[in-house]
């Protein structure tokens, strides 16, 4: 049998790096776990001519379509948003937009504010100092200074206007509305050992330059350097619990398929809003028949995606293509509650500055915009360079219904059942996107586009999975309490998003490193009696 | 297996003589069509994950065809592809997205568009700074950022 390790944390991802470097300074004997492995930049998508078709398979943004042997499918049938994730060292900060924007102060008190949902157990100045340090830890780039955003203090100046930022931000200005350059993990400059952005634009898949920040390469080097050990391929089927009630480690499988037992003190999961309760509800037991850290019943309910209302079109003059980062500004204009527009809460919109050539065909042609035969030439030149998107972030408020289970059918590589998604679009949210599609067009056409194309939602974009295991002070009404602790078993820590009560309009990743540290934080501050 | 065997010589056929009408050749623009021999070999050696529904939409388009697809005549051909278009669900998709990947990182269809034929990476693209007064009437509206109790 191994020796126990004091606190073992499954994935090593978004919030799996931030709380093992932060709890590294304990000197404990931390582990953690992850089912995927380090990455390789030499291999990325943008290191070869083929980057672009990579797209619609080995680097498929879905696990089901990717289908790498790190990945575990997910039944996401009964969702018109499908799940999309990555699994390696670095989790989904290895395949995301780097967009960050993080919650704002309002969208901790939704209840009190607006009567819906719940407020959450913690207020944003908790999470101030944690978002400050996250910042500096991924390396954020941006400009200090938004009104309409909550203050930041981005280390790198932010990107470049750019053709399509300067066609953006003229639209804008003409209809008076509120726009900011983003801020963004794309180092701007050379920083802490990474590469400046050398704009390969396709930076989703990866960046090979290393200039857009994933945790593989900002806090994982560091907390490896401070002594965390990380076991790569190491995927976890369940977490065991001893005669007290309390979790005593957890059973996974090896590089090499061998099942194993790994005890530990601690048991800190971060797997985020789908692999979070699938694990828990793969963790039943006879003492835990319904899942572990589920006497609420809600483990997997409230799942929360941000349905994206996607709008596009073509201007005359050429965009920034597929040659810089693709998003560069946000917009907050319409991110509080306004009664007059017939729904609750609201969006934060990223434009997107254009896309390549491959991408720009195939999904013209899929529209039926570009056509077969001798006319489609020209049509081409006229769509390809041209383009520019706005896309909405709507907030999605947490349903009971919408939810993650387990497959009664579907299972993994190693045979553990697979997580099951059952999720509809609220009318508030349908009201909000159709909102938010009207504005997005608004702005296209001032700027002067034609050929305008709706994708709302965007099936394959559910990048934001939170919700699944939420906060708060009632263990009736909540997963864990106000700093991340079961409230059932009292060494057990959710750090990921499963752990957000409302998804506010905005990317979440910002926020759920910051609350990761945050717990990280808290639970250092009670070593002596972390148990209580 | 190699690569071209994949695909029955029927099949290699039709997708020459479909990929031709989805992108023919132009002297406008001085391009070659997707039914180009190296733009074909280019589909055939990358086809993968893909080979299967391909051939599958392959296999489609013959039954819609009756008969081989390429030996149709012109006018036969386009009412054959064009419910091939319309019925043939995702697998008709990827033959489609297939032919363009392979169009649209041909190194003479790339330079008629102006673009570079290379990877992005080492050497990246160059990014105009732009305009930055551009946001003084942002900062001049200012605003108020919503304020929690």
């Amino acid at each position: 049998m191994k020796d126990p390790v004091d606190v073992l944390i499954i994935g090593a991802g978004a919030s799996g790096a931030a709380v093992a470097w932060s709890l590294a300074e304990t000197k404990m004997h931390i582990l953690c776990l992850e089912q995927g492995g380090w990455m390789n930049p030499a291999e990325y998508p943008s290191t070869g001519r083929d980057w672009e078709a990579k797209f619609y398979g080995e680097w498929s943004s879905s696990p089901n379509v990717r289908g790498r042997p790190e990945d575990y499918p997910i039944n996401d049938d009964n969702s018109p948003i499908k799940v999309v994730n990555y699994n390696a060292v670095g989790g989904s900060t290895v395949m995301y937009t780097a967009h960050w924007p993080r919650l704002h102060p309002s969208d901790f008190k939704v209840k009190t504010l607006d009567g819906v949902a719940d407020d959450w157990p913690i207020d944003y100045d908790a999470l101030t100092p944690f978002f400050e340090e996250n910042d500096r830890m991924m390396g954020t780039s941006g400009l200090s200074g938004d009104p309409l955003s909550p203050l930041t203090h981005p280390p790198m100046p932010q990107q470049p206007l750019g053709l399509s930022g300067a066609i953006i931000g003229k639209a804008m200005n003409k209809l008076g509305w509120h726009w900011w350059p983003s801020d963004t993990t794309v180092a701007t400059m050379d920083y802490e050992g990474r590469a400046r952005c050398i704009n390969l634009g396709h930076c989703t898949p990866a960046c090979a330059q290393g200039a857009k920040s994933s945790t593989d390469i900002t806090y994982w080097p560091h907390a490896v350097r401070a002594g965390v050990e990380l076991r790569t391929h190491c995927r976890v089927r369940e977490i065991t619990t001893d005669e007290n009630g309390m979790a005593s480690g957890v059973v996974y499988y090896d590089k090499d398929g061998v099942e194993q037992f790994q005890p530990a003190h601690v048991v800190i999961i971060a797997c985020n809003g789908v692999g979070t309760p699938r694990l828990l509800l793969n963790s039943a037991s006879n003492r835990f028949p319904n899942g572990l850290a589920n006497s609420s019943g809600l483990v997997g309910k409230n799942l929360m995606f941000h349905p994206y209302a996607q709008i596009y079109g073509y201007v005359k003059e050429p965009t920034d293509s597929n040659r810089a980062p693709p998003t560069c500004l946000w917009s907050k204009e319409w991110y509080d509650t306004d009664p007059s527009r017939g729904f609750v809460r609201g969006y934060g919109v990223q434009f997107v500055r254009g896309a390549g050539p491959v991408f720009e065909a195939v999904v013209s042609e899929q529209k039926g915009i570009l056509p077969w035969g001798a006319d489609h030439h020209r049509v081409f030149r006229k769509l390809n360079g041209h383009r520019l998107g706005f896309s909405a972030i709507c907030e999605d408020l947490p349903e009971e219904h919408n939810q993650v289970t387990l497959d009664p059918v579907l299972k993994d590589s190693h045979g553990i059942p697979a997580p099951r998604i059952d999720y509809t679009i609220s009318e508030n949210s349908r009201k909000m996107m159709e909102h938010a599609l009207a504005r997005g067009r608004e702005i296209l056409e001032t700027a002067g586009a034609t050929d305008i194309c709706v994708n709302s939602p965007i099936p394959w974009g559910g990048w934001h999975l939170l919700g699944t295991a939420r906060m708060g002070t009632d263990p009736s009404r909540s997963v864990v309490n106000e700093w991340g602790r079961s409230h059932d078993v009292k060494n057990l820590f959710i750090v990921d998003g499963s752990i957000f009560v409302t998804s506010g309009g905005v990317n979440p990743t910002s926020t759920i490193q910051a609350l990761a540290l945050y717990i990280a934080d808290q639970m250092k501050q009670r070593l002596a009696n972390l148990f209580d | 297996m190699s690569a071209d065997n994949q695909l029955t010589r029927a099949q290699r056929d039709d997708l020459r003589t479909i990929a031709a009408m989805i992108v023919p050749a132009s002297d406008e623009y001085k391009v070659p069509g997707a039914d180009d021999s190296a733009i074909q070999d280019d589909i055939l050696a990358t086809l993968g994950r893909d080979a299967k529904l391909v051939a599958a939409a392959l296999d489609h388009l013959a039954r819609l065809a009756g008969q081989p697809f390429a030996e149709l005549d012109a006018a036969r051909r386009d009412a054959v592809a064009q419910e091939f278009r319309s019925s043939g669900g995702p697998a008709a998709a990827t033959l489609v997205r297939v032919v363009l990947q392979c169009y649209y990182r041909d190194d003479r269809v790339l330079r008629s568009l102006g673009l570079e034929p290379r990877a992005p990476f080492p050497m990246g693209y160059v990014l105009p700074d732009g305009d930055w007064s551009l946001l003084d009437p942002v900062k001049a509206r200012a605003g108020a950022l919503r304020r929690a109790p």
